[in-house]
């Protein structure tokens, strides 16, 4: 049998395709049936969180973080409560990570400040003594990209139907609205004004001074996006 | 038609050696960097602050792996196909001008490739995908290339004299389509540019699959790049050469054929162990793991198909450096592929993942089986396709023991350290708090990466001691013809 499959190639590369392609459809095709459900109080990203959340790709953050709270006491008691499925419903692509060189930052939004982002990506090792983390000085003078990250929600609300422009449950019941610009000028003028937000909890005179004059650089927006990881 | 031996065609086989060695020394180089940068952070600044964002770990890290995957690793095996191909199937390149044409467009295409991928790397364009970090035109030129090499692939196979395809065709056959699955899927994606109409950057995407599902798609493909790159194309490798060089026909048929379809069926499945204790669904981590442990037969099977090979004449493995290679690969093919299942067990994996140990893992497997076997198969090929004897057999022997060494400071260094690390994570005081803030953990493990470090420099220093023995091998040693070759390779003083 085998010694004739091996005489025709035609069937033998169809035969190892079937093989291999085995295993994906049955652990696949099931998981993409379902849509991921978003949780309660999950959010899609603001304009400038994106923008954020594109500077944290674009410097491999997630080379040496994770972003995944695994269901062990020494995880949640350090990290937070567990990750969950729906909680990750609009993460394109996941940032999951698989080695934690630095610490995981699944919801570093809720144990560090802004101030404290600032200091660490100048100097990490002022910060944390004995950190190995090399500092990212030049996010402080690198513009974000405003425009491609107003490109990537307009694309997932048109394509995936991410819900901008809608009321959202959120955790103490109330509902929240994540505000979609209908125009790029209205996403650079709401990425900015949440960037002054951001901006007047730090202390770069240049970083103040380039929001004041309408720019945003890259550590504003990074920042905003780890205050979002919650 | 007249009774003498086929002259094989080798003009592209040679270009790929050619990519072969400079690629390798490229991403083995880079990994040194970034093993220093984690012993002494101040490297990251090597070439001052100005540059720091194109020196520092996180821009060169995508670098790293994917210079070692896709250029040393794809250029060792593209080197090899162009030579085992013709010869197991009995057909030259130079029969057919439609394939040599092929053949030079492919490589062509391929540095282009390249160019772009270290390009864009270093600009910090990446999907953040791992090993599947490039933008949608890069993907398409990428697929573009595989085909390319696909139609030569079939090509070559569709004009043959030998009916029956050997063991390595069947491997070569396997990766092609593999990857080409893998790699597809995975890299599915929409541009924002035209889905918004114009905004924002031309190459940027956003993947078709969120969360969840975006990391059960990643690591169907992660791991099993790994399986369709870095095992079954260099099993394809270990196939042909060990028999070849040693003179020893295959030790078993049947045993080759388990291997083969065992490796097809199961490897995919085991991609959910990168994934225990995540969000996925728990059936499919616990396939994850069963898999990962079913897949120690089909692996053990070719590589004690392969020690048995050598059955009866292993005085070989102390008289010739090639065989030693060979051997060696085959041996950290069997070590890598027990320590991986055992990674794989959840109550392990709980504390491995995310540590240096897996890190170890790999570089196990790269440095051990994968580099070893490519380097073994270029040796082999050099005399063959240059037409000169290795220009010194001593030069190989001290490569042979650097870069031994190197691996076992590799990977004994990062064992210690992963473990320690994982240890360190879940240690609870007496009260139930935490025993260790995060930065103790990191602290620790400064011995650790240092001696990584000096393995990691001590293989690239082998690197180089190989390509400057390939280089005069290709230019300047004593001329021989393959009609004196016997089986194992001619070497010199």
């Amino acid at each position: 049998m085998f010694h004739w499959l091996e005489k025709n190639p035609f069937f033998f590369a169809v035969a190892v395709f079937l093989t291999i392609a085995f295993a994906g459809l049955v652990e696949i095709l099931p998981n993409f049936a379902q849509q991921s459900q978003p949780t309660v109080g999950t959010k899609p990203y603001s304009t400038l969180e994106l923008a954020g959340r594109h500077v944290y790709i674009k410097n491999s953050c997630n080379a040496c973080h994770s972003q995944l709270v695994r269901p062990f006491k020494a995880e949640t008691d350090r990290y937070g409560h567990y990750s969950m499925s729906g909680e990750y419903a609009y993460d394109r692509p996941f940032l999951w990570g698989s080695k934690r060189t630095g610490p995981d930052l699944m919801r570093v939004g809720n144990y560090r400040t802004t101030d404290w982002h600032e200091n660490h990506m100048k100097d990490p090792a002022g910060v944390v003594p004995g950190s190995i983390m090399p500092a990212y000085r030049w996010m402080f003078t690198n513009l974000a990209d405003i425009d491609t990250a107003y490109a990537e929600q307009i694309t997932v609300k048109n394509v995936f139907a991410v819900p901008y422009n809608k009321p959202l449950p959120m955790k103490d019941g109330s509902k929240e609205v994540v505000k979609l610009a209908d125009s790029l000028s209205g996403a650079h003028a709401s990425a900015l004004a949440e960037a002054k937000l951001v901006v007047a909890d730090m202390n770069d005179k240049n970083v103040k001074e380039m929001v004041n004059n309408g720019q945003i650089p890259e550590i504003v927006a990074i920042i905003a996006y780890m205050n979002s990881l919650k | 038609m007249e009774d003498r031996p086929l002259e094989y065609d080798y003009t592209i086989a040679k270009l790929f050696m050619y990519s072969t060695i400079v690629l390798g020394i490229v991403g083995m180089l880079v990994g040194v960097i970034l093993a220093w940068e984690m012993a002494f952070p101040a490297v990251n600044t090597m070439l001052g602050e100005g540059l720091a964002e194109y020196t520092n770990f996180s821009r060169l890290r995508p670098l790293h792996t994917d210079a070692v995957i896709f250029g040393f690793t794809l250029s060792g095996i593209w080197a090899t196909w162009y030579y085992v191909g013709q010869r197991v199937l009995k057909v030259s390149m130079a029969e057919s001008p439609f394939l040599m044409f092929l053949g030079k467009l492919h490589f062509t295409l391929y540095m282009v490739g390249v160019v772009l991928i270290v390009g864009s790397l270093l600009m910090g364009i990446t999907t953040s995908k791992e090993y599947a970090e490039f933008e949608w035109p890069i993907d398409i030129a990428i697929v573009i290339i595989w085909v390319i090499w696909g139609m030569g692939l079939f090509g070559l196979i569709g004009i043959r004299r030998e009916k029956s395809l050997y063991i390595s065709i069947w491997y070569y056959i396997a990766t092609f389509l593999g990857i080409a699955m893998l790699y597809i899927f995975n890299n599915l994606a929409i541009p924002t540019y035209f889905a918004s109409d114009g905004i924002g950057a031309w190459y940027h995407s956003v993947s078709m699959y969120s969360g969840t599902n975006d990391a059960i798609v990643q690591w169907w493909y992660g791991h099993n790049a790994v399986a369709f790159g870095f095992t079954v194309p260099i099993v394809a490798m270990i196939y042909y050469f060990l028999p070849k060089e040693s003179g020893q026909a295959v030790y078993s048929y049947k045993l080759s054929i388990l291997s083969f379809w065992g490796l097809m069926f199961v490897y995919i499945w085991a991609g959910g162990h990168h994934l225990l204790f995540s969000t996925v669904p728990d059936w499919m981590q616990t396939m994850g793991s069963v898999f990962s442990i079913v897949l120690i037969l089909p692996s053990w099977g070719s590589a004690i198909n392969m020690l048995l090979t050598m059955k009866g004449e292993w005085q070989q493995v102390a008289e010739s450096p090639l065989i030693k290679f060979m051997i060696l690969a085959s041996t950290f093919y069997l070590f890598s592929t027990l320590e991986g299942p055992i990674q794989a067990i959840k109550s392990v994996n709980a504390l491995a993942h995310f540590t240096d140990w897996i890190v170890g893992h790999v570089h196990d497997g790269v440095l051990g089986w994968v580099a070893f076997m490519i380097m073994a198969a270029l040796f082999h090929m050099a005399p063959r396709v240059f037409k000169r004897k290795i220009y010194s057999k001593s030069l190989m022997n001290t490569q042979f023991w650097i870069q031994t060494l190197g691996v076992i400071l590799y990977f004994t260094s990062m064992w210690i350290a992963g473990i320690t690390q994982g240890m360190m994570w879940r240690a609870h005081d007496e009260f139930g708090n935490l025993a260790y803030s995060f930065i103790d953990t990191v602290t620790v493990l400064h011995p650790y990466y240092t001696i990584r470090a000096v393995g990691g420099t001590l293989y690239l220093v082998g690197m180089f001691i190989f390509a400057y023995n390939m280089f005069k091998t290709m230019t300047s040693s004593e001329r021989v013809d393959e009609s004196e070759l016997q089986n194992a390779t001619p070497m010199g003083a």
